[in-house]
This record gives structure tokens, C-alpha cells and sequence, in this order.
């Protein structure tokens, strides 16, 4: 991370010529006074937790037995996790709804980002009715998407016969197996697009007018400035959207847990709500903690590895 | 913003572009209006098929969502006379009697007052912090920043383990107050981010005229860097709120009787038997809209807003 | 400790309650259903008499236990009264989180011979079949099938039936006549609607699907351990008989349900019966009063039996129901035991069952009036006769969501057989009990 030119102009304004005007306290002190709650808040909600969720990994604790002995147990919890079939099977369903997630959202945002900056009239106005979806709360909203894809009364799988013809009464996108994945794919590509659009929209905008000027002058046709200009100048923009997406669907449980409750089966158990049930529904705390642990080191780790070819990117 | 000569799209390209933004729009705001549709319908054109698109609207699912009803024998309903009210009509049709409000007026009321305690906190922590990265010289600041930005990668589930332990012996758990600090935690990451980079962009001479002019260092930040950053500090401020009122995992998981919000409750609303879905899409409704006319009429802060960090790195 | 401690506080609550303490807010925490709305009416008669004050906390059944075991299990106080379900009384009562009712039982001349005996052991009783009582069984309730009585008294329907099966239509006496039922009626046309043959339950997040295939898997042989040794399953959960209850389950699920049925539990089922989509209805009991007065299925129109004979003719119903119990985190457990001791006369437990509370005191459910006092009467009682529960163990939550996901992996996803989904059960069972260090 860069430092900050306007922290060294301060700081080489402040101390000699001014500091006998300051009366009350000095900028160290108020810079620690004003810091010091929020590193203390977050300590407390976010960091105690955390070493308390690793220590708690390493025994055998139960949260609704509070007079059994709590034993050390060591890696026992992680060595189950990891060995346990079920695990991979929450992650290949999480991969699943990732990948396409994303893909999904990218392409579509992208598309949308491309049109809306052509300017057209009250684009402004749709661009804001386009990102309503994302604002609304993920649980509320996906308990209602259950309504819309029950076979016979709710309206999808009418749209489905729209297009395709099928008999809205003989599939259920949320009770089959081949389908459910997808349901959940469809509600948060809705929700999550535009989100994507705007991050895009920032992209291309920053992007000065005079490649393009420059670009035409060479005869150089729109699509192969679209894929000279447009594009390389998008990526990073593009690769960042899919980081924060990446993150917050890796951690996605509300909207999931609404709609199909992992099922059918275990189609669509992604690991924050396989980590819910361990941990809020058969209360094997030492075990759910450790697999807390090991989801929040795969998300960490992915995301450090993400970031740093996003800066090479974006050096580049 | 710049603007482009050669390069402006032609009249049929802007058509193009906008038909089909507007298309897929409508078809994105469907399930939306879905929801608001079927508020106003009974429970039996609710569930109906095919789907009804026409429909004589009715309140029955905002009774049911206001109220708790109970089925009265036939002898017992004739007794209690006619109906005094329209609601006691609409009640009355379903053999049952209104026995009191619902508990949906609280849960909202837990929302509002979670949500705004919640942003108040952030925002006024998130401000004083950022000002602090962004003007003074803080040691392992970089580190901090980063830590900060961190706590959000963290599932809410992961960390609601150790936190419904430590709420349980604080005595926090299903407290209004537990959630705002909660709440607060997990925003302040946002808010630290998006307020410093709205502080940086504040010259930094202003204060240093008014340190010369003989203010304080706190009569600086109050004077002159609040009323500059406070577009800033409003639209930070409406994504704390918008993700307090959204917010669903903690809430599922640390509050029932006392201080559930309005989330975790609204998919619960059932109805004689089955679910009533004209009262869930009703709470729904009354619950998402606030957030839609926030976001349409504040739409260029907010927009702005979402895209600030990607767009200043 | 903890034991003593209960002790003394129940104890101590007899003198407090006998000299009726000063006027309190209770509140009691059950399930959002027809019977909780019952309850309200009924205990008005106890806030006039002790001037206390009755607030409730009901909640869906779907989360039901995801709440209140939350809530148990932080030590909250929002209860002072619980109403909760059969299976929860084990880790309750290990983990002190109710309060033990012997002390007050014999204190107040409450006798547990009183209530039906399967209630007592499934809703009061930890260990089982020990005199330790937990609870006072305030809901009974089991599960059985609602028919359509007046489709299956049409003359047209009734000689397609037996032209095609053989014999008269009427109330199934064991699992395969009741798959025949269910396969003749699945999309027939009734009255210009397409129909199904039978609703039943396959709810996978909380416990709607262990709920109901549990009930074939009783009937065709399924057993929970070893009755000669605790706790040992193979052989038992996965013998043939079960394996073939699941199949049945499955069977059924496959053929006969309607559209979207995947993730149906006590609500979907009245939907589907109340709407006239489905023939046959599996539910728990408590749903009957309600069919009983609906305006499109009350009356004659509905139908009542228990669960039919399996293949060698063992009949048996999943137990339901809920004792009530005084939770131990209450700081109120005086005044709330006054609420129980007026809850278990024989008055109030004779209007409960008036207002469509299944009481569980058989004074009221041997009154000979009681058989022929509501059409699903007689079906209560031949059900309740049969009754079987789940695991009552302090592990049951774990035990449950083993068999949620075996179930609803098998029947409605498809995939394996039910041979491996009960292998499967076997060894996650075995594994929770090795970790309670029970087997």
C-alpha cells in the first residue's frame, strides 16, 4: 500500500511552526483517542472471537453441554473435517455456485456497464431501477423466490413455459436435484449483476476518450478497440468485482438457506450453512469452530493469492 | 467528465443499447413488483395457477400481517354480533376473530432501532478513525488499515460461534444492545475505508488555516472537516443502514423473543395451516420499500458510494 | 449441584405457589399452530384466577427448535414456560435446563398415572421408563392420514377401483392398499381438476422428512438398537424390513405427490388437503380440528385412520407432541408452576380437549363420550395406542439432522439406494453415541 502524501505534508506543517498554537491535547493523542475505539471494537468483535474460535477447535466442546468435560483433543476436529466426504461434497457445491455465480455476473454486468455507457437517454433512471435488486435484504427476498418457483402457482416456471414451452407443473427448480443448483445460481445473479454493472461502469468511464481518439485516427476497427482499449482498461475493474463477489458468495448464507435449505438432499448445502447446522444444530462447537477456521484460511488465502495478481494487473 | 467527439455512439447505437437496458430492467423488477402485487392480494388469488396478473386487490394480507386471529366456533362468532370494524369484516369471513396485534410491529421497530443505533456508531467511530489514518501519523497504520478491511472476509457464521458464547455470559444475547455493537463492528470496516478516502480528498489547507487562525485541533476537525466530508459521511452512512437493515445471519442466531429484527421474521409470518403468503409479500413490502425509494431518490450518492473504492485504487 | 439447586428452587416454588405470590408476566413459548391459539383462549380462565399476566412467544414449526433450543442452550430468559417438543427432554434434563417436577408433582397431588402412558414416557420422563418427570404432558398428538371421504364414496370411483384392484375402496388396512389408493387417485381428474394421490412429509431442514418416513420404516421392521443391547444399530436401523420401509417411503414420495412436494412439512400438507389437490393426507393430529370446520374439506367430507399394518402386520405411529415444562433459566419458576398445577385439572384439561387441545389426561380422553365427541376422535385414540419416538437423547439434534440428510438424500434427491442411506445412518449414529460414550 502506497503512503499518503498529505499524512507528510501534516506531519512536516504540524510540529514545529504550530505546535505551541494547539492547546488541548496533541496529535498523538487525539489520533490514538480517536483510532483507539475502533481497533478496540473490532478486537473484541472480531479478533477475541477468532482466537477463541481456534482454541475452541482444538477441543472437544459442546455448547449445550455445559457439564460435560471439555477435553484437548489437537488437530483431532481438523483431521475429521478434512477426511470427511461431506465436507468436500459443501465445497464442490460451493464451487459450483461460485464459478457460474461469477461468470454469470461478469458477463451480464458487463454487457449492461457497455450498454449504459452509450449514453442513451435516462440511463441514469434505469441504472438506478437496474440496481434495486442488490439493496434489498438477501433473506427477505429469497424466501419469497420460493414462492415464485413453486411449479404450479409461482410465476417462473410460467416464464419458463413462455420461452420454452414446457409444462410449468413438471419441474420444480427447487426440489429437483438437477435444477436446484441452478435455482440458486438464477436469485443471486439477479441480485448480484448489478453490482457488477456498476463496478464495470466506474471501469470503462475511467477510461480517457483520447485512446479512442487516437485508436480512430489509426483506422482501428470498434472491435479491435473494444478488445486494445476497452478490455485491458476494464480488467482491473472486472477482476476486483469478481474479488468481492467471489468473498461474499464464498460466505453466502441468507439467500441460499432461504431458498432451498441446502436441499434437495444435500444439492445445494454450501459450507457457511453445512457450518451452521454443525455448529447452531447439533452444537458440535469444537468441531464447527475448526471448520470456521478452515474456511476462513481458505477465503484469506484465496483472496491474498487474488490480490496480488490483481496488482500485477494492475502495474502492468 | 470527458466528453467524446469522434467517439460518441450514433443515434441507432444509444436505441440499441437502450432497449435493451430497459428490457432487462422490467424483467429484473418483476419479482419486485411480484412482491408488492401480491400484498394485495387474498390468500386464495395468491395461490392460484396459472398465476393471476388481474386481481381485485384486497387488505386481507395486511390484516394478517397487523394482527393474530383465532378460528371461534360458529355458535361463539354469532354471539359476538356484527363486525364493528373492516378488518373485523375481512377476520370475520374466515370464521375467526382478531385476538390481538402481531408481533410484526416490533420486529420492525427492532429493525429501525438496530439499524439507526448501529449506523450512528459506525459512522461517528468510522469518522474519527479515518480522520485519524488520513491525517495523522499512525504506527503499523497500513497494517491496521489492512486488519480493519480484513474482518469482513470473516463468514458471519464462523465468528457468531464464539460471539453467542461471550453474549451468553455478558448476558447480551437477544439485547437491542448486543446487535448495535455488533452491527457496528462489522460495518466499521466499511465505514473506516469509504470515510478516509473521502477525508484524503479534503485539502488538507483548510485546517491549516484554521490551526493558524488559533483553533484546536478538535475545533478543526469539528469546523471545518465535518461540514466538508458530510455528503461523505451521509452516504457512508446509508450503506451502514442498508446492511444493518438486511442483515440476517446474526440476527437468526442471537435474538428471538426480545430483539429479532424484521429478517429473520418475515419468511416465520404463517397463516391458518399453510404459509400466507399475501402477509409474508405484505411485510415484505412494507419492510423493502423504504430501502427502494432510499435508493431511487439518493441514487447519485449511493452509486457513487458503491464504486468509491474500486475506483480510487 | 445442579440437581440440588433444582430441587430446592421446586420445592421452595410448592410454598410460594401455595400462598399465591404477588401478580408476575409469564410468558410460554410453543410452536405458531392451531393448538397455540387454543391455548390463549383457554388460559384466560388462568389469568383471571391468579392475576398473572400470560405472554407468548409461538414460532413456526420449521424453526421451531432451531429457536428454542437457542435459546435453552444460551440460557435466555425469554421462557419461563416451555412447551417443547418429545425429543428435547433428554438434553434438557441432563443439562439442568428444566426444572424437575417430582417435588411439585407429589406436592400438589398431581399424579402421572392420570395421563396416558405413552405420553408420560415421551413428553415427562428422562431417563425413559424412570419415574423422573420433567414435564406435565400438556399435547398429544401423533401421526395419522386424513382421507377424501367423498371422493371415495362416489359410485363411478369406487367401480373403477374395484374393477381395477379387486375390492371395495375404503379406509387402507396395511401399506401396499394404501400405496393402491394413492396410485389410483395420482392425476385423476375430479371435478375438472387434476388430482394427487397423497400428501407427506419431506421437509429437509428441520424434521418434517424423519418424521414421516418414520413411520413406514416402523411398520415394515424398523427398529432403533438392539433391545438386548443399547445403543447397537446394525442389524436393526438397516435390517430388511427397514430398508423396505424406505423403499415404500420413496415409493410413494415418487408416485403420488404433487408437483413441488419436495420440502413439505405440517403446513404444506394442509394446504394440499385443504386446496383438494391430494386424496390421502399424512399429519400429525393436531391438524384434524381444523380440517373438521374448513369450509372446502369440513364436515363429511374428510376422512380419519392411523397409520396402517406393515407387511407382518406391526402397526405403529410416529409420537408427536409436547409436555410443558418450567424452564430453569426463569427467574418466575414460582408462578410458573402455578400455571402447570392449574393446567393439569381435570376441568381445564376437559375444555382443552373442547377447544381443540388433544389432552393427554385420560379422564378426559376414557370418558366414554370421548370416542364419539369429534369424528377424529376414535382415530386419536387407536393411534395414540401405537405410538413410537425418535432418539430422546441429550444428542437428539445430532441424531436428527443424520437422518434429514440420509432421508431427503435418498427419497427426494435419488441418489444411492436406501440400503446405503441406512448403512450410512448406522455409522453416523454409531458415531454420535461413540462421541457420548454411549456404545
Amino acid at each position: 500500500m502506497m503512503s499518503d502524501p498529505v499524512v507528510h505534508r501534516v506531519a512536516a506543517a504540524t510540529p514545529p511552526r504550530l505546535a505551541h498554537r494547539i492547546r488541548g491535547l496533541s496529535d498523538r493523542t487525539i489520533a490514538w483517542l480517536f483510532v483507539a475505539p475502533t481497533i478496540f471494537l473490532l478486537l473484541a468483535v472480531n479478533i477475541f472471537p477468532l482466537i477463541w474460535t481456534i482454541r475452541l477447535s482444538l477441543t472437544n466442546f459442546r455448547t449445550n453441554r455445559p457439564n460435560n468435560e471439555v477435553e484437548f483433543v489437537g488437530i483431532e476436529n481438523y483431521r475429521r473435517i478434512l477426511t470427511d466426504e461431506d465436507t468436500w461434497t459443501s465445497l464442490q457445491a460451493t464451487a459450483h455456485f461460485l464459478i457460474w455465480t461469477i461468470l454469470l455476473q461478469v458477463l451480464i454486468g458487463f454487457a449492461l456497464a457497455y450498454l449504459i455507457n452509450k449514453k442513451f437517454r435516462g440511463n441514469d433512471l434505469w441504472t438506478t431501477l437496474i440496481v434495486l435488486p442488490m439493496m434489498l435484504s438477501p433473506a427477505v427476498v429469497g424466501n419469497f423466490w420460493t414462492f415464485l418457483y413453486q411449479p404450479q402457482i409461482g410465476l417462473f416456471n410460467y416464464f419458463v413455459q413462455f420461452l420454452t414451452g414446457a409444462d410449468p407443473a413438471s419441474f420444480s427448480m427447487i426440489g429437483e436435484v438437477r435444477l436446484a443448483p441452478w435455482s440458486i445460481v438464477i436469485v443471486d445473479t439477479w441480485m448480484w449483476t448489478p453490482f457488477v454493472m456498476l463496478i464495470c461502469l466506474a471501469g470503462l468511464r475511467s477510461i480517457p476518450a483520447s485512446l479512442y481518439e487516437a485508436a480512430e485516427c489509426d483506422r482501428a476497427s470498434k472491435w479491435r478497440q473494444f478488445w486494445t482499449i476497452t478490455i485491458p482498461m476494464a480488467l482491473p475493474f472486472l477482476m476486483l468485482a469478481v474479488l468481492f463477489r467471489g468473498i461474499e458468495n464464498f460466505k453466502m448464507f441468507d439467500l441460499v438457506v432461504q431458498l432451498t435449505g441446502g436441499g434437495p438432499g444435500s444439492t445445494t448445502l454450501l459450507t457457511s450453512i453445512d457450518l451452521k447446522r454443525e455448529a447452531f444444530e447439533k452444537w458440535r462447537t469444537g468441531y464447527a469452530s475448526a471448520y470456521a477456521v478452515i474456511l476462513f484460511v481458505t477465503v484469506f488465502g484465496l483472496a491474498s493469492i487474488y490480490v496480488k495478481a490483481l496488482n500485477k494487473v494492475k502495474d502492468r | 467528465m470527458s466528453s467524446y467527439s469522434i467517439t460518441e455512439p450514433s443515434v441507432r447505437q444509444k436505441w440499441i443499447a437502450g432497449i435493451l437496458v430497459v428490457g432487462y430492467a422490467i424483467l429484473t423488477l418483476i419479482p419486485l413488483i411480484w412482491i408488492i402485487a401480491t400484498g394485495f392480494k387474498t390468500p386464495s388469488d395468491a395461490i392460484a395457477y396459472p398465476p393471476k396478473v388481474l386481481f381485485s386487490p384486497s387488505l386481507e394480507g395486511y390484516v394478517n400481517l397487523f394482527t393474530s386471529r383465532t378460528r371461534l366456533a360458529p355458535e361463539d362468532l354469532a354471539a359476538l354480533g356484527e363486525p364493528t370494524t373492516w378488518y373485523d369484516r375481512i377476520v370475520r369471513g374466515y370464521d375467526m376473530v382478531i385476538t390481538g396485534p402481531s408481533r410484526y410491529g416490533e420486529r420492525f421497530m427492532n429493525s429501525v432501532v438496530i439499524g439507526f443505533g448501529s449506523t450512528f456508531l459506525s459512522v461517528f467511530l468510522g469518522t474519527i478513525a479515518a480522520y485519524a489514518f488520513s491525517r495523522f501519523k499512525v504506527p503499523l497504520k497500513d497494517d491496521l488499515l489492512f486488519f480493519i478491511l480484513s474482518t469482513r472476509m470473516m463468514p458471519p457464521i464462523a465468528v457468531a460461534i464464539p460471539i453467542f458464547l461471550m453474549y451468553r455470559e455478558l448476558g447480551l444475547n437477544d439485547t437491542q444492545l448486543g446487535m448495535i455493537l455488533l452491527y457496528t463492528a462489522v460495518n466499521l470496516s466499511l465505514s473506516v475505508w469509504l470515510l478516509k478516502g473521502f477525508i484524503d480528498e479534503i485539502p488538507v489547507e483548510y485546517e491549516e488555516a484554521a490551526l493558524i487562525d488559533g483553533y484546536t485541533r478538535f475545533q478543526a476537525f469539528y469546523k471545518v472537516v465535518l461540514p466538508q466530508a458530510a455528503t461523505g459521511i451521509a452516504s457512508t452512512a446509508i450503506f451502514c443502514l442498508i446492511f444493518a437493515w438486511n442483515e440476517y445471519a446474526f440476527a437468526a442466531l442471537l435474538t428471538s423473543g426480545t430483539a429479532q429484527t424484521a429478517p429473520p421474521f418475515i419468511p416465520t409470518i404463517i397463516g391458518a395451516g399453510g404459509k400466507d403468503w399475501p402477509a409474508v409479500a405484505a411485510g415484505a413490502t412494507l419492510f423493502l420499500v423504504p430501502i427502494m425509494v432510499f435508493t431511487i431518490l439518493l441514487r447519485k450518492h449511493l452509486l457513487r458510494g458503491i464504486t468509491f473504492g474500486a475506483v480510487r485504487k | 449441584m445442579n440437581a440440588r439447586l433444582l430441587a430446592t428452587s421446586a420445592s421452595l416454588a410448592i410454598f410460594v405457589g401455595a400462598t399465591a405470590a404477588k401478580a408476575e408476566d409469564l410468558t410460554l413459548c410453543w410452536a405458531a399452530w392451531d393448538p397455540a391459539n387454543a391455548l390463549i383462549e383457554l388460559s384466560k380462565e388462568y389469568e383471571a384466577e391468579s392475576g398473572n399476566k400470560m405472554t407468548y412467544e409461538f414460532v413456526p414449526w420449521t424453526n421451531f427448535a432451531d429457536r428454542m433450543l437457542n435459546e435453552l442452550n444460551s440460557g435466555g430468559k425469554l421462557c419461563d414456560l416451555m412447551i417443547g417438543d418429545s425429543q428435547w427432554i433428554g438434553g434438557a434434563a441432563e443439562n439442568g435446563q428444566y426444572v424437575k417436577l417430582n417435588d411439585f408433582f407429589d406436592a400438589n397431588g398431581i399424579s402421572m398415572d392420570a395421563f396416558i402412558p405413552a405420553t408420560v414416557t415421551g413428553y415427562s420422563e428422562w431417563p425413559k421408563n424412570t419415574p423422573n418427570y420433567w414435564s406435565l404432558p400438556a399435547f398429544g398428538d401423533v401421526v395419522g392420514w386424513t382421507y377424501r371421504k367423498d371422493w371415495f364414496a362416489r359410485p363411478e370411483i369406487q367401480a373403477e377401483f374395484k374393477e381395477k384392484f379387486g375390492r371395495d375402496l375404503g379406509v387402507p388396512a396395511t401399506y401396499a392398499e394404501l400405496m393402491d389408493i394413492a396410485t389410483f387417485f395420482d392425476e385423476r381428474e375430479i371435478d375438472g381438476k387434476t388430482v394427487y394421490g397423497a400428501s407427506i412429509y419431506t421437509e429437509r431442514g428441520s424434521e418434517g422428512i424423519t418424521m414421516g418416513a418414520m413411520n413406514t420404516l416402523y411398520g415394515f421392521g424398523f427398529k432403533y438398537d438392539n433391545p438386548e443391547k443399547p445403543y447397537e444399530m446394525e442389524g436393526f436401523v438397516n435390517s430388511e424390513g427397514s430398508v423396505a420401509g424406505l423403499e415404500f417411503y420413496k415409493a410413494l414420495y415418487d408416485c403420488c405427490t404433487p408437483p413441488g412436494s419436495s420440502n413439505s412439512y405440517m403446513g404444506e400438507g394442509v394446504d394440499a388437503f385443504k386446496s383438494g389437490q391430494v386424496a390421502l393426507q399424512m399429519n400429525f393430529a393436531f391438524t384434524w380440528p381444523g380440517f373438521h370446520t374448513d369450509a372446502n374439506v369440513g364436515g363429511d367430507v374428510t376422512g380419519y385412520f392411523p397409520n396402517p399394518a406393515g407387511p407382518n402386520g406391526d402397526k405403529f405411529a410416529q409420537l408427536g407432541g409436547q409436555g410443558i415444562s418450567v424452564v430453569a433459566a426463569s427467574d418466575k419458576q414460582d408462578a410458573a408452576l402455578t400455571y402447570i398445577k392449574w393446567f393439569a385439572q381435570p376441568d381445564v384439561q376437559a375444555k382443552w380437549w373442547s377447544l381443540g387441545g388433544y389432552s393427554a389426561l385420560r379422564a378426559v380422553v376414557e370418558d366414554p363420550g370421548f370416542a364419539t365427541s369429534q369424528p377424529y376422535a376414535q382415530t386419536f385414540l387407536d393411534s395414540m395406542a401405537i405410538v413410537k419416538d425418535f432418539w430422546a437423547e441429550p444428542a437428539y439434534a445430532t441424531l436428527l439432522q443424520a437422518s434429514q440428510q440420509r432421508f431427503h438424500d435418498y427419497v427426494v434427491a435419488g441418489n444411492g439406494t436406501a440400503k446405503e442411506a441406512l448403512d450410512g445412518l448406522v455409522a453416523d449414529w454409531t458415531e454420535t453415541f461413540e462421541e457420548e460414550g454411549k456404545y
